[in-house]
């Protein structure tokens, strides 16, 4: 039994009832396409995002490092990547986040595992990857990111790559030992709430625009349109979906709704996880503002480790979903 | 024992939400009648040495109470009372800073 049915009842109701659209035109199948997807996106998001900033609330990044602190590399980079997907991310966090684990003694490797797992893996994508593609590939996403956060932070581990980070940032030495902010279960749900209800004036917008274009591409994009550009087949699909998704971060709420259209007129799925990948996970803006803490080349090794990672994902799921 | 409110901080990176919690607890002071200056304190390294990470972080009298958080003013309202009247009876663990 399909949870979604009642909003698909909805959604044709609202078409051929409400808005009198003549049944089996394009027209009709655009608008009932728009209307349901929206609806089941906005349900979804509100129900997760506030399930997820309530478990959140007992996980702080406080508490995270915490936890980080004592653990010993391999542990830690699996800790620090599952623990991220939890830890909301916006590129303005990325400092305070970076100083304050690497000050409480949180190895550099096992730091940025943390930094790759968070903004990659998050709930406002999760939902959008759900409602649009469906479990499984959710599934396969969330696992390759954390294998991709994971292997990250173990190479930049191993590379020893402490003098690339800027010298005043270990000058200040910081306790991970801090009492934590008493919060009651009262706080909790507030917190939640009010979390939930940023999360939705921020991306509403967004959403519906990526899916009302989705919907109209649904309707009067013929199928298989982009299969020549951008089948599996395509090679230079992966790299070039990578590059192009580096300056979307912002938009990963409306952009999701997109490609999830352009995988049905045949961009393959690999290159579509990939793009996905590099939006949420490769940042410009991020890169901009790390460069306060450290050098350049430090960046160039993180995002090519990275970006690396996500190609041969790309790769390998254009080889495997056929 | 002192429970008066003597300082009011806001910290962060002076992101976004660290500014709007600065102006909404600016409001929350004023409809309180308050006679503390809030300080809008913008260098990340004072908001890590309180030992938080996540921003904006709301401190009274320097001790950290909220964060990553942005309350709205009632809610502000609030907590301002609470950490007016709260005494010593749920802690005792003598956090007493001068």
């Amino acid at each position: 039994m399909n949870i979604f049915y009642p909003i698909e009842l909805l959604a044709s109701r609202l078409t051929y009832s409400v808005f009198r659209i003549k049944s089996e035109t394009v027209l009709a199948e655009s608008v009932s396409f728009f209307i349901f997807d929206t609806i089941k996106i906005m349900l979804l998001l509100l129900v997760i995002i506030f399930v997820v900033s309530f478990v959140r609330s007992y996980l702080p990044p406080e508490k995270i490092r915490k936890i980080l602190s004592h653990k010993n590399k391999y542990t830690g980079n699996i800790l620090a990547a599952l623990l991220g997907i939890i830890t909301p991310f916006c590129s303005c966090s990325a400092i305070p986040l970076f100083l304050g684990f690497i000050q409480a003694g949180v190895p550099l490797g096992i730091t940025f595992s943390f930094l790759v797992a968070s903004p990659m893996i998050n709930e406002v994508a999760l939902v959008l990857l759900i409602g649009l593609f469906g479990w499984k590939i959710a599934l396969i996403y969330v696992i390759s990111g954390l294998l991709i956060s994971i292997l990250s932070g173990i190479i930049i581990g191993k590379m020893k790559m402490e003098s690339l980070v800027e010298p005043f940032v270990f000058e200040n030495k910081i306790n991970a030992n801090f009492k934590l902010l008493k919060m009651t279960r009262r706080d909790r749900v507030i917190y939640a709430k009010n979390y939930s209800l940023e999360i939705l004036k921020k991306v509403w917008l967004y959403v519906i625009i990526g899916i009302g274009i989705g919907a109209w591409i649904h309707g009067y994009v013929p199928a298989d349109f982009l299969a020549q550009y951008a089948g599996a087949d395509k090679w230079s699909a992966v790299p070039l979906a990578v590059l192009i998704g580096i300056p979307l971060y912002s938009n990963a709420a409306g952009i999701i709704p997109l490609i999830s259209v352009l995988t049905e007129k045949g961009v393959a799925m690999g290159t579509t996880l990939a793009f996905m990948m590099s939006v949420t996970a490769l940042s410009l803006p991020e890169f901009m503002i790390l460069k306060k803490v450290m050098k350049l080349r430090l960046i160039i090794i993180f995002a090519s480790v990275v970006g690396l990672g996500i190609m041969i994902t790309g790769y390998l799921f254009n080889l495997i979903l056929k | 024992m002192n429970n008066q409110i003597e300082s009011i901080q806001v910290l962060g990176s002076g992101c976004p939400n660290c500014h709007k919690l600065f102006v909404t607890t600016q409001e929350a002071v004023k409809q309180l009648g308050l006679e503390v200056e809030v300080e809008y304190i913008t260098d990340i390294q004072e908001m890590l040495n309180l030992g938080i990470i996540s921003m904006p972080v709301l401190a009274i009298n320097g001790q950290a109470i909220m964060a990553g958080q942005l309350p709205s003013v009632e809610q502000l309202k609030e907590i301002l009372q609470e950490g007016l009247t709260e005494d010593e009876e749920e802690c005792g663990c003598g956090h007493h800073h001068h």
